[in-house]
């Protein structure tokens, strides 16, 4: 497989009453396989839109993304969530945990849904790599912002994602803890491998990454490639 | 099964933090489960105790019933059967008790021997019912012994004769509280009848013979072989124990099907309550369902989490319900005891609280889908913004809501054991949940449309607190006012009846009848009216006669006939007839002529009839009719139909003789009086008791008081069940409160903030349930004038006048407590520093 997403001839429009606004206007691109990716535009640019598209979160309004092999817009509602729940993981700027949920079961619930027996150490062992260990019973209620995402990075991991998709995942956190949580999600992926897809504010964070999309008025803009040192390092 | 049971741990782990909240959803259920559970428990009682005792309610193995002596033929084939027999007859008549001067008409009883072979008259002193057929004893029912204030050993009077009250009758075979209440029962021994001088022609009487089976033959075989073939060529109607088992059975099964289609009703409203509860529920579930569809999880999995906690839910509801509902269930024979023609055992019926705990599961989960079916659309998207999405149409929930129809249908079908009775039920039902909702959605719209912008800060925040976002104002105007609805209702139409009887007294009508008056009395009588100053508003003679032959085809013929379509009770029936020369006030001639003289006895007799009459005969003017005066057959010829307003306090007839045909046949006579005052009618019914104690009296007074008593008993019951429909709106209240209480307290502590006291808060809150609870309380009682106008126009057919104050009473009450719950719910709200509860709820 050459590529992981392939983004073909996409574009968005959005109707509201009799207007109509285009928020993505014929958008192409393609990642390789355990690349990482930050998309970066003004805000309004339409990335988390090309985010969700590529999810698989919603559907396109032209053109067609091919995730993993497998045409989208093929694809039902419910089978979409199932390529999700086996090869995507999410990482959300407002961290998205299950309220009623503890940190352990947040955690298990991906793997319980690809219908896993045992997933319970699995989970825990995630935990203690995002250094929560101590706090696998605290609901996200009883916790701070940064250790929420750090239940939530743990949780994008579970399955074992191909792709890994994060929106804003340090936009909600101070500069401290942010950095904390840039180290884990890159740490994580140069592990497992996995493909990174971001979209962040944050240049640095983008300098990070091999290659940075740049959406301006729902066009892309840039496609710069850079030091393509993670890629190569396995 | 590896989905299912991921999908019952993620329920339960869900529920975790809603537990408090989702079995609040399911409080209001108890009471409708409850009510379900203790009715049909106690049917299942009634049943199971009709079977066992159905010989002690008959008194006798068969009870045989005529209008005339049995005759001596089949008495004498019973003899030879060795068919023990006890003979009663019974008939209505005055009594009067000389130590305190009363007198009433009641239900004469003159027994005879071993009567009742089963079971057995309840009386005090036990002896009594015993020793009583030995002398010149008799047994006096328990309420007229205490209206009269009269004791054992006093004595009491009936027709000629005096009897000294041996005891009182607590209970007798087959009777209730409710049918003595009607007509009270005097036993005396039948072979002091004869000397009572009661027994002359006219008099209605009813001839009842009892009989026992000789000992150890087949009841069945004996009766179906040797008995039934000749009781059936007999003119006589007989009751077996299965037969009475069955009338027993109906009359009850008809009693507990009415009252369970009320629980169902006090159900349904708590199912309205859980559907909303839901629908707020789900709208807090959005974010945590579009996350588990991004992780993956699809979206009937979604639904099927929160699907399960109300399941469960719905159980755990059912099943407190139907403890309750046991336990109400032993409370349910003091609230019958005066229907019940016997003493209840009680026992716990497994099938009852079955029924009930899996009518409760379905219901709430059939009303819980229409908000749950939303979770199906929710898109994973609304994780990455709270996207705004258009409602989008989801045919589902005709579906559902055809689902909900149906077992609406269903159910009532199952309880009224007809299709026709179950669809007007169901019907019905929806047809005032959308008059409520109609009425509920415009008072809402007319607060909006003409807020008092111009009113004080209190007020308008009070008001606009009905329209903030997740409100369930339209839901608990739903609940509270078909709750209120339902109790004013049964007010209002009680009212209504007695009005009634009182107002067709009213201006110069009679309000007394004297009737069973001889011939030879006729004169005597006038003239002791007259003397109490009293007016002879209708002196009417009366002839009775049955029907010989219709169209010239004989009254047997008919019968025979099944193709004729001619209603039995035309041709069984007894008339009662009477002569005169015209027509009177509560008489229309609507077709031929009225003929009001016959001058010559070979002139054809032209006869006149109720209009209802002829088309139950299926007779036009000119047919001829021949009718069998007491032997004497008498050929006539319909010559005019009239129209009867049978509203009026009349001696209105079937049938109408012309002057000059039924002068000599043996006749009594009927007196329409009307007396001012109590005391003065008490003092005249003595004196004709005292002098013509054949004479019965039936006088307003005594309707009145009868009728008042009958009502009382049987609103007490439907007021029963009607409570538990208040309280489950009562219920629906708290929780709609507990539901909006983060809401209300993250509104108060911004109040707060802001500079508003404690006072102005709870000023605000009483406003809101103020207003809530007028719209609610105000919307059902503007449902029950409808209804009480309703059955005013269409069923009792009388002028309705509304009673204002009792609807007053009922809006004061309903909103009073509407606020006092508001109140106290949100008590928590501001009595706590904001921060403090801030912590704590979240
Ligand atoms: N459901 C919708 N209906 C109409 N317009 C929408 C809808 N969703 C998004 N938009 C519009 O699409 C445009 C792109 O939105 P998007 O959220 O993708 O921007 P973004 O680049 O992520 O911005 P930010 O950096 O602020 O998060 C915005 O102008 C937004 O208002
Ligand atoms: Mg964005």
């Amino acid at each position: 497989m050459s590529s992981i997403l392939l983004v073909n001839h996409v574009s968005k429009t959005y109707q509201s009453g009799s207007k109509s606004l285009t928020v993505l206007n014929d958008i192409n691109f393609e990642i390789k396989p355990g690349s990482s990716v930050a998309i970066v535009g003004p805000s309004g640019s339409g990335k988390t839109t090309l985010l969700g598209l590529c999810a698989g979160l919603d559907g396109a309004s032209s053109g067609n993304i091919i995730l993993n092999g497998k045409s989208l817009d093929q694809l039902s509602e419910d089978e979409r969530a199932a390529i999700r729940n086996q090869h995507v993981g999410f990482i959300f700027q407002s961290f998205n945990l299950l309220p009623t949920l503890t940190a352990l079961e947040n955690v298990m619930v991906p793997l319980e849904l690809l219908g896993k027996k045992n997933v319970k150490p699995q989970a825990l062992e995630l935990l203690e790599k995002v250094g929560l260990g101590d706090r696998i019973h605290h609901y996200p209620a009883q916790l701070s912002g940064g250790e929420q995402q750090r239940v939530s990075i743990a949780r994008a991991f579970a399955n074992q994602p191909k792709i890994l998709f994060a929106d804003e995942p340090t936009g909600n956190l101070d500069e401290e803890t942010g950095a904390v949580i840039e180290n884990l999600i890159f740490n994580l992926n140069k592990e497992s491998g996995t493909t990174l897809v971001m979209v962040t504010h944050d240049g640095e964070l983008a300098q990070r990454t091999n290659r940075i999309l740049k959406l301006k008025g729902g066009k892309l803009a840039d496609d710069s490639q850079q030091n393509s040192n993670i890629s190569n390092s396995h | 099964m590896q989905n299912i049971s991921w999908l019952l741990k993620m329920a339960w782990r869900d529920s975790r933090k809603n537990r408090s909240r989702l079995f609040l959803f399911m409080s209001s259920i108890v009471l409708g489960i409850a009510a379900l559970v203790a009715i049909n428990s106690f049917g299942d009682n009634l049943t199971t105790q009709i079977n066992s005792e159905a010989k002690e309610l008959l008194g006798a193995d068969v009870e045989i019933e005529s209008r005339n002596p049995i005759p001596d033929s089949l008495r004498q084939f019973l003899s030879e059967l060795n068919i023990e027999q006890s003979e009663e007859l019974s008939f209505a008549s005055m009594v009067y008790f000389p130590n305190t001067g009363g007198t009433r008409l009641v239900n004469i009883r003159a027994v005879e021997g071993d009567y009742p072979f089963y079971g057995q008259i309840v009386t005090t002193p036990k002896q009594a019912a015993e020793e009583f057929y030995l002398q010149n004893n008799a047994l006096v029912d328990q309420s007229l012994m205490l209206q009269f204030n009269a004791k054992t050993g006093d004595s009491v009077k009936v027709g000629d004769l005096s009897f000294l009250i041996a005891g009182e009758v607590n209970k007798t075979p087959g009777q209730s509280a409710i049918t003595t209440t009607v007509a009270p029962p005097v036993f005396i021994p039948l072979s002091q009848l004869e000397s009572t001088g009661l027994l002359q022609t006219g008099s209605r009487i009813n001839y009842k013979l009892y009989i026992k089976f000789p000992e150890g033959v087949n009841y069945t075989t004996f009766f179906k072989e040797k008995l039934e073939p000749r009781l059936e060529k007999e003119e006589v109607r007989y009751d077996d124990v299965e037969e009475r088992k069955e009338e027993l059975g109906d009359a009850y099964s008809d009693l507990t099907g009415f009252l369970n289609l009320t629980a169902f009703i006090a159900l349904l409203l708590g199912c309205m309550g859980v559907a909303s509860s839901v629908q707020v529920y789900v709208k807090e579930k959005v974010q945590s369902v579009a996350i588990l569809r991004c992780l993956g999880a699809s979206s009937s999995q979604g639904v099927w989490i929160y699907l399960i906690q109300i399941f469960f839910m719905g159980l755990i509801g059912s099943l407190i319900g139907a403890a309750l509902g046991t336990v109400i269930q032993y409370y349910l024979p003091q609230l019958f005891k005066d229907f019940l023609p016997f003493e209840i055992e009680l026992f716990i019926s497994g099938f009852a609280i079955l029924q009930g705990v899996v009518i409760g599961v379905i219901t709430s989960v059939l009303f819980a889908l229409f908000p749950l079916l939303q979770i199906r659309k929710i898109s994973p998207l609304k994780v990455l913004r709270a996207s705004f999405e258009p409602e989008q149409k989801d045919r589902m929930k005709y579906f559902v809501f055809f689902l909900v129809v149906l077992f609406i249908f269903g159910f009532s079908f199952s309880q009224l054991r007809d299709w026709q009775n179950a669809l007007v039920f169901t019907i019905g039902l929806i047809l005032s949940a959308l008059i409520l909702f109609g009425v509920g959605k415009l008072i809402i719209w007319l607060v909006r449309r003409y807020f008092p912008t111009g009113s004080s800060f209190v007020v308008r925040q009070g008001l606009a607190n009905l329209y903030r976002p997740n409100n369930q104002t339209l839901i608990l105007v739903i609940t509270i006012g078909i709750g209120t609805a339902l109790i004013t209702t049964l007010l209002l139409s009680q009212d209504l009846l007695l009005n009634k009887v009182k107002m067709s007294s009213s201006a110069n009508q009679p309000n007394m009848v004297l009737f069973d008056i001889q011939e030879h009395q006729v004169n005597e009588l006038t003239e002791m009216t007259i003397a109490d100053s009293l007016p002879v508003i209708q002196q009417v003679p009366i002839v009775t006669m049955r029907l010989a032959s219709l169209k010239g085809r004989s009254v047997d013929e008919l019968k025979n006939d099944t193709t004729t379509n001619i209603k039995n009770w035309v041709l069984n029936r007894e008339y009662r007839v009477t002569y005169r020369d015209e027509l009177i006030e509560s008489e229309t001639l609507i077709e031929g002529e009225f003929q009001g003289e016959v001058q010559n006895s070979n002139d054809s007799i032209f006869v006149s009839l109720d209009k209802g009459l002829s088309e139950d005969m299926k007779v036009d003017i000119g047919d001829p009719i021949t009718f069998n005066v007491q032997g004497a057959m008498i050929k006539t010829y319909v010559g005019s139909i009239r129209e009867i307003d049978w509203q009026r306090v009349q001696t209105n007839f079937l049938v109408l003789f012309p002057e000059g045909v039924l002068e000599e046949a043996p006749k009594f006579h009927v007196l329409l009086t009307r007396y001012e005052d109590v005391n003065q009618s008490a003092a005249y019914q003595q004196k004709i008791v005292k002098k013509f104690p054949n004479i019965s009296i039936i006088d307003l007074d005594l309707i009145l008081k009868t009728l008042d008593e009958v009502l009382g008993k049987i609103s007490f019951i439907i007021q029963f069940m009607a409570f538990f429909s208040i309280i489950t709106g009562i219920i629906v209240l708290i929780g709609s409160v507990s539901i909006s209480k983060f809401q209300r307290i993250q509104e108060a502590v911004l109040l707060r903030t802001i500079g508003a006291s404690k006072k102005q808060i709870i000023r605000i809150n009483l406003m809101e349930y103020f207003f809530l609870g007028s719209i609610a309380s105000l919307t059902g009682i503007f449902i029950a004038l409808l209804a009480t106008w309703a059955l005013a126009y269409f069923s009792f057919e009388t002028a309705f006048v509304p009673n204002f104050g009792g609807a007053l009473v009922a809006y004061i009450a309903i909103t009073g407590l509407t606020v006092l719950i508001g109140l106290m719910n949100s008590r928590s709200v501001v009595n706590k520093p904001p921060l403090e509860i801030l912590r704590k709820e979240v």
